[in-house]
């Protein structure tokens, strides 16, 4: 089956997608913020409160075993889906950014002594950067940050310069949400290893559009937001490797990660429970589960491949518009469909209401990556990011409003 | 386009040829605020004689609303004592905006009378509740 095949068949499945904005068929265009839902996934969540919600761990009732099973089978499908060596290193979380702090507190915060340094780069998105800026600062550890090249991807040569022996954490995201290059962690996580430092990867735009394996790449930790893959809000995960997260303390307590409890002490849950305190987001795991399911039917290289292909028409039509800048690569070569792009002249903000007028949703605005906006001298862009239901049908409706912007600000 | 639009003529006017754009030396008062998230800016300078605002500019940058709007409430408030400005309502400004606007850009609208407000108030930021 052809891409474009594929995507109309998908489509079918995203009720939403289906709704009309401002008279228009809408055309979601904004993936990397959020990605739509298909009816599989709503499927799920509603089947779990309408026949067995209940509390997981604690019961003895079927309702409770029902929910339990279901819970862990959902740790089961997302360490098979990321290649992890086993489900315990698989930690339910709220999002990607819950998932950074843990291992910047529970790991970091423990670890980090004066003088370290913890190297990251100037494309992350804040919730790769403020909390290590945050417990760098509280420990009195450095944070070092690697440039970015003129085309928007990583400067492998400064990065590398700034690799030391003091270096105890290298973290950086797999994929820019604002430029769309897709970083060689495995490469770096080599060099990383052969100074000593653990490396912690922020999969959260990476993971929806290629396939991932922990084991290949040679990480330590991966932070992924279920929201951003087709799952529910409030659900995503935490991969670490298992030695690491044995010896960790936790990072929150309460009920669930204990295993005995004194009035002076306690001693905790095994893996991964022991991360997980009080009760978890049941239906979130569950939900997330079945968007692994309904991507793991397609398969990743597939969607990786067709949206590659889509990718590679935007770029041909952004990059052939007049007076229009895009930042990242210019070519699809370790690229995902993130799209940011400025008019001259023209706000970013005003792109996207002018294109939601017709339909379009794009985001404007910093993209939550200040200080790469202030690397780029910008301050902000307009953002298309795509995802597997998108159509070069689309593409040319976005450019058409983008024609649209044109004409109001001549 | 539909009636829900935002770009009208008067307001892409006041955009592309905005109104006591610039800024005073020596000014009586001064203030500037931003929005961080949109990169929207603004400062406005003020001369002030006997409690009247004699002149006001304004400069910074950002969206077509939030740099209209600016222009607009200049010349609401030139001329005008110090307390009209103290009185003025985020719905004042609204309306002499003329336009639909919704939660979205609710920030960029209103920027100006924040930034005018903390002016004559001789305050570091207005918050957005004291517009109601
Ligand atoms: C690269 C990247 N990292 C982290 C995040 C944070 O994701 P969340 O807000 O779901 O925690 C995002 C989401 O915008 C992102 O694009």
């Amino acid at each position: 089956m052809g891409c474009t095949r594929l995507a109309q068949e998908v489509r079918q499945d995203f009720p939403v997608l289906q709704r009309k904005v401002n008279n228009h068929p809408l055309v979601y265009f904004d993936n990397a913020a959020t990605t739509q839902k298909p009816r599989q996934v709503i499927e799920a969540l509603r089947h779990y409160y309408e026949t067995y919600n209940a509390n997981v761990h604690r019961g003895v009732h079927t309702l409770a075993a029902q929910a339990t099973e279901a819970y862990e089978e959902a740790h089961k499908a997302v360490a098979r889906f990321v290649n992890a060596p086993s489900w315990r290193e698989i930690v339910f979380t709220r999002n990607a950014t819950e998932s950074l702090n843990l291992v910047a507190y529970a790991w970091g915060l423990r670890r980090l002594r004066p003088g370290d340094r913890v190297l990251t780069t100037l494309m992350e998105h804040h919730s790769n950067l403020v909390p290590w800026q945050q417990i760098t600062r509280r420990v009195g550890a450095h944070l070092d940050f690697a440039d970015i090249t003129e085309d928007g991807r990583l400067d492998l040569d400064d990065l590398f310069g700034k690799l030391t022996e003091q270096t105890r954490v290298v973290t950086l995201t797999l994929a820019s949400n604002v430029l769309g290059t897709v970083n060689p962690v495995k490469e770096i996580a080599r060099k990383a290893h052969e100074v000593g430092a653990i490396v912690v990867v922020d999969a959260a735009q990476a993971a929806p559009h290629m396939p991932i394996d922990v084991q290949d790449l040679g990480v330590d930790f991966l932070a992924v937001s279920g929201h951003k893959m087709m799952g529910p809000t409030g659900i995503g995960f935490l991969w670490g490797r298992e030695e690491l997260l044995e010896d960790m303390d936790p990072f929150l307590y309460g009920g669930e990660m204990i295993h005995e409890v004194w009035p002076d002490r306690a001693t905790w849950n095994e893996l991964p429970w022991k991360f997980e305190a009080g009760t978890p987001n049941i239906a979130g795991g569950i939900g997330l589960q079945a968007a692994v399911a309904y991507l793991d039917r397609i398969g990743m290289d597939r969607v990786e491949a067709c949206e590659r292909e889509l990718t590679a028409y935007a770029l041909e039509k952004l990059l052939a518009f007049p007076g229009l800048t895009l930042y990242g690569p210019k070519d699809t070569r370790d690229r995902l469909g993130v799209l940011s792009f400025t008019l001259e002249g023209i706000h970013p903000h005003d792109i996207a209401s002018i294109l939601d007028l017709h339909g379009v949703a794009v985001r404007s605005g910093s993209h939550c990556a200040q200080p790469l906006m202030r690397r780029l001298g910008i301050e902000g862009t307009a953002r298309i990011s795509l995802y597997l239901y998108n159509t070069p049908e689309e593409v040319d409706r976005a450019v058409e409003a983008l024609q649209k912007v044109r004409e109001i600000f001549r | 386009m539909a009636d829900f639009d935002i770009y009208v003529e008067h307001i892409l006017d006041h955009y592309k040829n905005p109104r006591n754009r610039g800024t005073l030396e020596n000014p009586d008062l001064t203030a500037r605020d931003g929005n961080p998230l949109c990169g929207d800016e603004i400062r406005m300078d003020f001369k002030v004689k006997d409690g009247r605002i004699v002149d006001v500019k304004f400069s910074g940058h950002g969206c077509t609303i939030s740099q209209a709007s600016a222009s607009i409430l200049t010349e609401m408030i030139k001329g005008k004592p110090l307390d009209y400005v103290k009185q003025l309502k985020k719905d004042d400004l609204l309306e002499a905006l003329g336009i639909p606007i919704g939660p979205t850009r609710l920030k960029c609208a209103l920027l100006s009378l924040k930034v005018a407000k903390a002016a004559v108030y001789g305050l570091d930021k207005v918050r957005d509740e004291d517009l109601e």
